[in-house]
């Protein structure tokens, strides 16, 4: 960061530093008549001659009194800067010791050594800048003057003179960038400074300081990726206006490991307006992407479909805008792409959503299964949901999710849960005929009620079809039910109980909901009502109502047709269709000219509880008593009377053979006579 | 031999009137019994079976309310018999129809014969020498009127609930149910039990006894099963005017196997009863 605030200190100690100098001089000047004078040095150091030995090379050590009394220094004396002369004999020893600006400026030599800059100079680097290498020596000047190496007009060349190409900053040292200079005065920063003569654009020092440059790498640095758009906001404050999307509110800065860095789009040194179509042309992509041969080292097709662009719902949007990191300036600018497609660059919210669901969850914990975009939206050739031919159109939609869902496939393999063969439940269900067969396609798919992105478990308590939030998802389509429901005795915003209260799919289920009219429903409906009303669905089973539905007949009244469905209420509630006031009218549904006194039928009796229903019970008993007597005694003649009869049986056969036999001895004789 | 007993007069037993009204009855009762037993076991798959081949519990309905017409009317016929016998028999008394020799109602001599067949069956006396109408034919009988009243009365109940809850309370549907439903059951376990064995299929009338269809018995047997009665006849003269002319033998194998398939109709409800109430009882 450019300290601003650092600055103004800076400035103001300087000034105060300045003053103090004078007063200290003005006094000592008075007092110590025979001290060392700039004169004193200019006497020397004014020839423009004189040189000094620096390890056996002579160097220049003239100095202008004219530039030194015109720079920002003018009114030091040397030995404020050269303090180790300070009372010694002149002409003094060489060389003397390097001057150390920090008795100054403390906090900018600081910032200095914590700097890339500072710490190749530790590291003896000869190439490494000091404070003159920017700010010059003697000759020093203001920043805002505009003759100062590091004014904004200069930056750019003043860092130039060691990152421009060619140089050996540039061919030593291991700086990422190329072309820097180059770069930059032709991005819009640059234009703006150097063609219309902005200084307020940005230079060089704007972005990576001025003292503290560091390595974008470095968390501290101005350049991270966490501090970048804090860097890019000094100016462009307002930014957040025209990236909505990206940005909403502080997320950029907050969650910058998930969003795009400013960097990402606009590409550091060569910032333009447009940033796409300067980056990189698809055309140039298409070079090498259009042969359908071409293969990765790992034999993937790398092979892009002219035809698939040509529908794409990102027709107009640039490869490299979403393969981001390419590098114009390789031969193969691609070669640089270090990082998969993040769609997250562009669809910031839809992909804070997937994060959170269970896909994204096992994305991230590098599940080989997991289903990152691409997956159900396809790539090159993408097209919006809204396009029949879209897999996320909705009558493509269970046929989607049946590629991981279907029985047999990744993710029914490892689902653990009770819903099975979902797809042909779905595609039986009430909501498949109507969106398969019937084409509607405000049915709800699956991702209607468990969300495209957002999909969680139902355990999830955030999960769209978790029991506390399935009547507000089923709602969405079912409003009016919705607002029936939650006013019945079943919502958890009505019913008072600590047992668990259905939601929809306990009794509609999940995937193989039928129509409401529909036998199979009308059936089993007290099966679901039977799972928690156990005793009183048994004693239905006892009357007619009961009998005739487990026969298998929809016709008789069941559970709902009584209680009603969602507006089920407690009977003592006046709204109730059993209630006192109301339940004539509900028999009188079926039972035309029903009384009162008829809606005093039992339709939950049963005969095993003598005091509730004393009259039921012991008729029961009566008929049963009068059941077991009669059989008991007429069972009891029949069997008492069998060896009898089988006694009469065998006397009857003898007797009929005896007269048989006296029948044939008759006939013989009679014959016996004739003859 | 045989040829002499095919034109060996018989006794005729039963009027064709008698005879018809029981048909009607076996066709009405197990048509009321089968269609009423899938609603009572309808926990059963036999009951959704029947169910679903009479025409569903509509059709089944229909055939059970049908049947019950039918048997309102017989009953309706036969009291219209009575009271023509008697005037024409008993000279327009009813204490003549009620307590004469011939009556169905119940009196000492049951009693005697009751306690003499008792005896008879553990072997400490005479079979006993009895009459027209023995005690459990009489019992049968009155079962039956019994039967119609008490279930042909909470039947209407059930057939029209709206209006008798004019008059009864709402859960005199739910008694009416219960006495309906069980003492259809007993009337349907009683008559294809012990009826079946009492009347039709003794071991000594084996394979059937078929005088309620054709409504004569051979004379020997007659002499056999009911001496008094063939004694009081004989001693009144009056037998000859009884006797009349065997059935040829086509006419007697179609009331065999019209007998059997009641016969094992009945069985088979038997059958279904036991394994509803002990195997699938719920």
């Amino acid at each position: 960061m450019p300290s601003k605030k650092a600055l103004v200190h800076g400035r103001v100690r300087f000034a105060l530093a300045a003053g103090f100098a004078v007063v200290v001089f003005g006094l000592l000047s008075v007092r110590v008549a025979r001290a060392q004078e700039n004169a004193d040095c200019i006497t020397c150091h004014g020839e423009k001659d004189i040189t000094a030995d620096r390890k056996g090379r002579a160097v220049s050590v003239y100095v202008s009194d004219k530039v030194f009394a015109a720079s920002i220094h003018g009114a030091l004396q040397c030995i404020n800067c050269h303090q180790d002369l300070e009372g010694k004999e002149l002409p003094h020893e060489s060389p003397l010791k390097k001057v150390d600006c920090s008795s100054c400026h403390e906090a900018e030599v600081k910032q200095h050594a914590a700097s890339l800059h500072g710490k190749a100079m530790k590291r003896g680097d000869p190439l490494a800048p000091s404070c003159a290498s920017c700010h010059g020596m003697h000759d020093i000047r203001a920043v805002k003057d505009p003759r100062s190496p590091v004014s904004p007009l200069k930056v750019p060349f003043t860092c130039g003179k060691c990152h421009k190409e060619g140089t050996a900053v540039m061919t030593q040292r291991n700086i990422h960038q190329d072309h820097i200079l180059e770069n930059y005065s032709e991005s819009i920063h640059g234009e703006g400074l150097l063609k219309k003569g902005l200084i307020v654009s940005a230079n060089c020092s704007s972005c990576h300081t001025a003292h503290n440059i560091r390595s974008h790498t470095d968390p501290a640095s101005s350049i991270s990726r966490g501090n970048i758009a804090k860097t890019c906001t000094t100016c462009h404050a307002q930014i957040e206006d025209v990236h909505r999307k990206v940005i909403k509110g502080e997320l950029w800065e907050k969650e910058a490991h998930v969003l795009p860095a400013c960097v990402d789009c606009h590409q550091p040194h060569k910032v333009r307006k447009v940033f796409y179509t300067q980056g990189m042309a698809d055309a140039d992509c298409m070079k090498c992407h259009a042969d359908g041969s071409l293969k990765s080292k790992d034999g993937r097709s790398m092979a892009v479909k002219v035809d698939d662009l040509q529908h794409s719902k990102h027709l107009k949007v640039a490869c490299s805008q979403c393969h981001a990191g390419v590098n114009v300036s390789h031969t193969r600018p691609c070669e640089t792409i270090t990082t998969k497609v993040d769609c997250a660059s562009c669809h910031t919210e839809v992909a804070q959503q997937y994060v959170k669901s269970q896909h994204g969850k096992l994305l991230a914990k590098g599940d080989p299964n997991a289903p990152a975009c691409t997956e159900c939206h396809g790539t090159h050739g993408i097209e919006g949901k809204l396009v029949a031919t879209s897999p996320t159109f909705p009558t493509n939609v269970p046929k989607l999710c049946a590629r991981c869902h279907r029985e047999g496939e990744k993710a029914a393999m490892r689902y653990k849960g009770t819903q099975h063969g979902i797809i042909e439940a779905y595609t039986e269900s009430i909501h498949g005929k109507g969106l398969l067969k019937s084409g509607l396609t405000v049915t709800a798919t699956c991702t209607g009620c468990h969300t495209a992105h957002g999909v969680l478990p139902k355990t999830d308590p955030e999960s769209t079809v978790n029991r506390a939030n399935v009547p507000a998802t089923c709602g969405r389509c079912h409003h009016g039910i919705q607002e029936e429901f939650e006013k019945s005795v079943h919502s958890e915003m009505a019913g008072k109980t600590d047992k668990q209260l259905p939601v929809c799919n306990d009794c509609h289920s999940a995937h193989t909901i039928r129509r409401a009219d529909a036998d199979g429903f009308r059936l089993d409906i007290m099966d679901k009502c039977g799972r928690c009303h156990g005793e009183i669905a048994k004693t239905y089973f006892d009357t007619y109502h009961g009998k005739v539905s487990q026969l298998g007949y929809t016709k008789t009244a069941k559970c709902y047709d009584c209680h009603g469905a969602h507006d089920i209420r407690k009977v003592s509630d006046p709204r109730s269709h059993l209630s006192r006031e109301n339940v004539v009218a509900t028999c009188q549904k079926c039972h035309e000219g029903a009384t009162r006194r008829f809606a005093g039928y039992l339709s939950h009796a049963t005969h095993h509880d003598p005091q509730k229903y004393p009259w039921l019970f012991w008729t029961f008993w009566g008929m049963t008593g009068l059941l077991a007597g009669t059989f008991v005694m007429g069972g009891l003649h029949t069997l008492l009377w069998i060896p009898r009869a089988l006694q009469m049986r065998r006397e009857l056969k003898a007797e009929e053979e005896a007269e048989e036999r006296a029948a044939m001895e008759a006939e013989e004789a009679a014959r016996k006579e004739k003859e | 031999m045989e040829g002499t007993r095919r034109y060996a007069l018989q006794y005729q037993r039963f009027t064709r009137l008698n005879r018809a009204l029981h048909i009607t009855m076996i066709v009405s009762f197990i048509s009321l019994a089968l269609t009423g037993m899938t609603l009572k076991f309808s926990y059963t798959s036999w009951a959704s079976f029947i169910a679903h081949r009479l025409g569903g519990y509509e059709g089944a309905g229909f055939i059970h309310r049908s049947a019950a017409v039918l048997m309102f009317g017989l009953f309706v016929t036969h009291i219209w018999d009575l009271n023509r016998k008697r005037r024409e028999e008993h000279g327009g008394s009813i204490l003549s129809l009620v307590f004469g020799p011939d009556s169905m109602l119940f009196n000492r001599r049951d009693l005697t014969e009751l306690i003499g067949t008792l005896k008879w069956f553990v072997g400490a006396g005479p079979r006993p020498r009895y009459g027209r109408w023995t005690y459990w034919e009489k019992f049968d009988y009155f079962a039956v009127f019994w039967g119609i009243f008490v279930i042909g009365s909470t039947g209407l109940m059930l057939w029209f609930p709206v209006f008798f809850t004019r008059l009864l309370p709402g859960w005199f549907i739910n008694v009416a149910t219960i006495i309906h439903s069980d003492e259809a059951l007993l009337a349907t376990g009683f008559i294809f039990t012990v009826h079946f064995f009492n009347t039709h299929l003794r071991p000594e009338k084996f394979p059937m006894d078929t005088v309620v269809f054709t409504g004569r018995m051979p004379l020997a047997e007659f002499k056999r099963d009911k001496p008094a009665e063939y004694e009081a006849l004989v001693a009144a003269g009056k037998l000859e005017e009884n006797l009349v002319e065997p059935y040829q033998p086509v006419v007697i194998r179609g009331i065999r196997a019209f007998a059997w398939t009641a016969l094992g109709i009945g069985t088979l409800i038997v059958f279904w009863i036991v394994y509803a109430m002990v195997f699938a009882y719920r």
